[in-house]
Formats: C-alpha cells, structure tokens, sequence
C-alpha cells in the first residue's frame, strides 16, 4: 500500500520507519508535485502545527489535502496531525481538538491505557492535545483521564498520542486494515 | 530508561525539520510563529548584541520570558549560563520547554556543566565534537546542537563543527568492538554512548545546527551537512525584513535539497545581518565549556 506521509516538518520519518516496518510503501509529501501515481493513504505526523499549516498553505498543497481527504482518502494524524484534521484546520473531521491541552513540556507523560479493539498500548503524549468536542458520526477508541485521546470518522484516524514513537505497531496496523477497508 | 529523560528526547524529535528562532520581544514571537518556527528561543539580548554590548552576559528576566509564553502556542526555550543550576532552576519553575545551557552567556562555571539528569525540564547543549557531545548527552542533554559562532553571521564555524561531528560518527562506526573501549577513553565519553554511535551511526538525540546561519543558503547547507533542523540566532531580527527571511529560511529547511525553490526562497529577501567575520572577533564563544 502506497501512504503518503506529510513531510513539511516534524516526526514524519519515524512514521515511515513504522510503515516500512508492516510492509507497507511510504513516500514523503512536502509539496503538490510529490503527489504522484496511487495512494492509498495519508499520515499527517506530530510536530508543530503552526508550522506545518504555514508552509502547507503555499503552493496548493492545504488545498490538495482538504479535497482528497473530502473524497475519501483515508487519513491518520498523530498529536500535531489530529490538530490539522479538526474543524478549525482542514475541516475533514467532526471534532475540534485543544492544543497543548496537558501544558508545557513539564506535563508530557507516557502511560498504557486500552484503545478500542487493540487492548492496552503504550500512549507517548508530548505537549499534546485532546478532543474537546465531537460530532455524531465520530467514534471515539480511547480515553485516558477522562479525556478523549483516540478518535475514528469513517476511515479517518486521529491520535493525541504518539504510537510512532513506542516500538508497538498496533495502531499503524489498524490505520492500515482501515485503509485498505477491511475494518 | 527514565520516562524524563526519553520524554525529552521526544520533544526533541517533535521539532526536526523546523526552525528555532531567537526572540527578545512577544512581538518577535508572534512573528516567528506566523512564519513556521517550530519553537522559540525567548531571551533579552540577541547574540550579536551581547557581542557587541560585552560584559556578563545572564539569564533573562524570567517577566520577559513569561511574556514570551504568553503569545505564542510553540515551544518556548530560554537560556541559562554554564554551570548554573540555579539560572535553570528558575527557568524550570517557570515552566520552560527546554533550557540551553548556553556558551552565549558568560559560563559559571569553568570544570562542571550542570548535571541535568536532576531536572524534569529538558536541555540543549552545543557541541563542536563528538566528544563534547557525549559528555552533554551523559550529563542529560536530550538534545544536541552545533556551537558554530554565535552572533557572526559567519557560518564557517558551524560548518566546521557539522563536519567534525560527521567524521567522527563515521570513524566510530568503522570501528570493531574491541576498540571502543579506546576510543571512548579518547572521546571522554561513557562507553555506552560510544557503542551506540557505533551500531546506530547517529548521536542518541536530534542533533541541531546553530551559530552563523544567515540565509535559506546558510540554512540549507546544515541540513544538507546533517543537521536535523536549524537554529537561528541574530540572522532574522538583524536584517532588512524579518518576517520575509524568517518564511525564507523556514520554507529552505524544508526544502532543503531543491536548488530550485532555494533559488526562489533566496529572491529580494532585503539586507542580511552585517555579519563579522572569524578573524575580525576577539571572543570565541565556542571554546566556552567543552
């Protein structure tokens, strides 16, 4: 399966290392033009989502993503990544995430709680956000503290937390199957 | 190992491929934000100034910072001087996202860094070698930068380091097994270090260039030399159009292996910071603390 990664700044290599890993084909995306032939998904990474919207917005590329995504290409974003998919930012999911919604660096935590249909998995949070709000059509796989931490809208994917960075490859493989539409 | 410490490592990855840029006023802030800076480096006098100022350079007033993180949402880093864990306690009771225990400021102390294992907060420290670079890293460094020439705008210095810093993980790297034990006694570095260099041909953390970076060229020239994302010192703030060279030089370290977009990038950015050559300073702030 061909998975574009986002690649304007940020974790997009340990993203593809994940992906390579399941035997999946990542390339990286950092304008329209590398854009090219099949793709089968898209993973948008943690960093900075300033940052990221910034330069994403030059170009065309904002523009390609929100209309692919609109038409059905399947999607995973982690911390910075949920950010962008929420209504503020591209619009393609229902929900609207908080940023920095743990603090500064100082409330940066790592714990193992369960994610729907995964059992208990690692959970890396850094400076990250939570769902504050969502709409009906979005199922929610994971809370941690009473904050919604994992959510799904058809075949989009968003994670607060980091799995890229934890060595287990359950949620990867899950955004996989999703994509590949045998979940 | 401790969840601190690879939390902060973590942090750390978050902002590769970006830019961090030093500030002095939340004006400058919101600025660098709008341009795409992946974090911000919040203190009162940029390093040319300091230079050109002289005297003890310190800690910023911690109201100064907190203005700072008061306007804008990316990660904002302070910086503390050698040796002082007192400087990086207070940076730690504010909540900063990450000190660099910094050769900018005159250093507190000339034999002991600080052991930054017993902080929760995370540290950049700058690095000309290998070794330096391993010693930072096994004091708790989460997160390794070049020295290069604060405040020049001179890029050689950085250069010099990038390069020093390559060639020796790749003698590492051809080393046998039997002869790390050596070669870390050579480095000055913990042995565990050394074989992780060894078998993973990388430092165990994001590895930034910092000092003389000027220009998209300058910027794209690190990240083409192996640096993992740039800091920006002087270079935005002291040239003709701030807002304009800071989307240049976030846009090239994205970009930083297309000629083609470099050339667009490097189009009527305005004047450049004036810039002091090597030769012509009298303080190498590099050879602070190593």
């Amino acid at each position: 399966m061909r998975i574009a990664v986002l690649s304007l700044q940020g974790a997009f290599e340990e993203h593809r290392q994940m992906l390579l890993r399941l035997g999946a084909d990542p390339f990286f995306v950092r304008e329209t033009a590398d854009w090219k032939g099949r793709v089968d998904g898209l993973v948008l990474p943690g960093g900075e989502s300033t940052a990221m919207v910034c330069q994403a917005q030059e170009g065309g590329l904002w523009q390609l993503l929100q209309e692919r995504i609109a038409a059905g290409l399947p999607v995973f974003g982690t911390c910075a990544g949920m950010i962008l998919l929420d209504r503020t930012h591209l619009n393609v999911m229902d929900i609207q995430a908080r940023r920095n919604a743990y603090g500064r660096q100082l409330g940066s935590f790592r714990t193992v709680a369960p994610m729907k249909g995964l059992g208990e998995i690692p959970m890396t949070f850094i400076r990250a956000p939570y769902v504050e709000d969502y709409g009906d059509g979005v199922e929610v796989l994971a809370e941690c503290g009473g904050r919604v931490v994992a959510v799904r809208q058809r075949n989009m994917l968003a994670t607060a937390f980091h799995p890229e960075l934890d060595g287990d490859p359950s949620v990867h493989r899950y955004f996989l199957q999703l994509a590949s539409g045998r979940e | 190992m401790e969840d601190r410490v690879q939390l902060n490592r973590q942090l750390a990855q978050m902002l590769k491929g970006g830019v961090i840029m030093d500030v002095t006023t939340p004006e400058q802030a919101k600025i660098a934000e709008a341009a795409g800076a992946c974090a911000v480096m919040a203190l009162e006098r940029i390093p040319a100034d300091i230079r050109a100022a002289g005297g003890v350079s310190r800690m910023s007033d911690p109201a100064m910072i907190k203005g700072i993180q008061a306007a804008v949402s990316i990660p904002v880093m302070a910086k503390c001087r050698i040796g002082h864990f007192a400087e990086a306690q207070i940076l730690e009771a504010i909540e900063i996202d990450y000190i660099d225990e910094s050769e900018v400021l005159s250093p507190a102390d000339d034999t002991y860094h600080i052991d930054k294992r017993r902080f929760r907060v995370p540290f950049v420290c700058g690095a000309r070698d290998l070794g330096e670079a391993l010693r930072r890293i096994a004091e708790g460094a989460t997160m390794i930068r070049t020295k290069g020439e604060p405040g020049t705008g001179d890029v050689i210095q950085a250069v010099r380091h990038m390069r020093q810093m390559q060639r020796e993980i790749h003698r590492i790297q051809s080393l046998g097994a039997e002869e790390l034990p050596e070669a870390a006694k050579q480095l000055q570095s913990p042995l565990d270090l050394v074989q992780f260099v060894h078998d993973n041909g990388r430092l165990p953390v994001v590895n930034f260039a910092a000092g003389g970076v000027a220009t998209p060229a300058d910027a794209a020239l690190m990240m083409q030399l192996g640096a993992e994302g740039v800091f920006v010192g002087s270079g935005i703030f002291k040239s003709g159009d701030p807002e304009k060279r800071a989307r240049a030089i976030v846009r090239a370290v994205t970009h930083f292996d297309q000629p083609d977009e470099l050339a667009r990038l490097s189009e009527g950015l305005g004047e450049a910071m004036v810039g002091i050559n090597e030769q012509e300073i009298q303080l190498l702030m590099a050879q602070r603390g190593i």
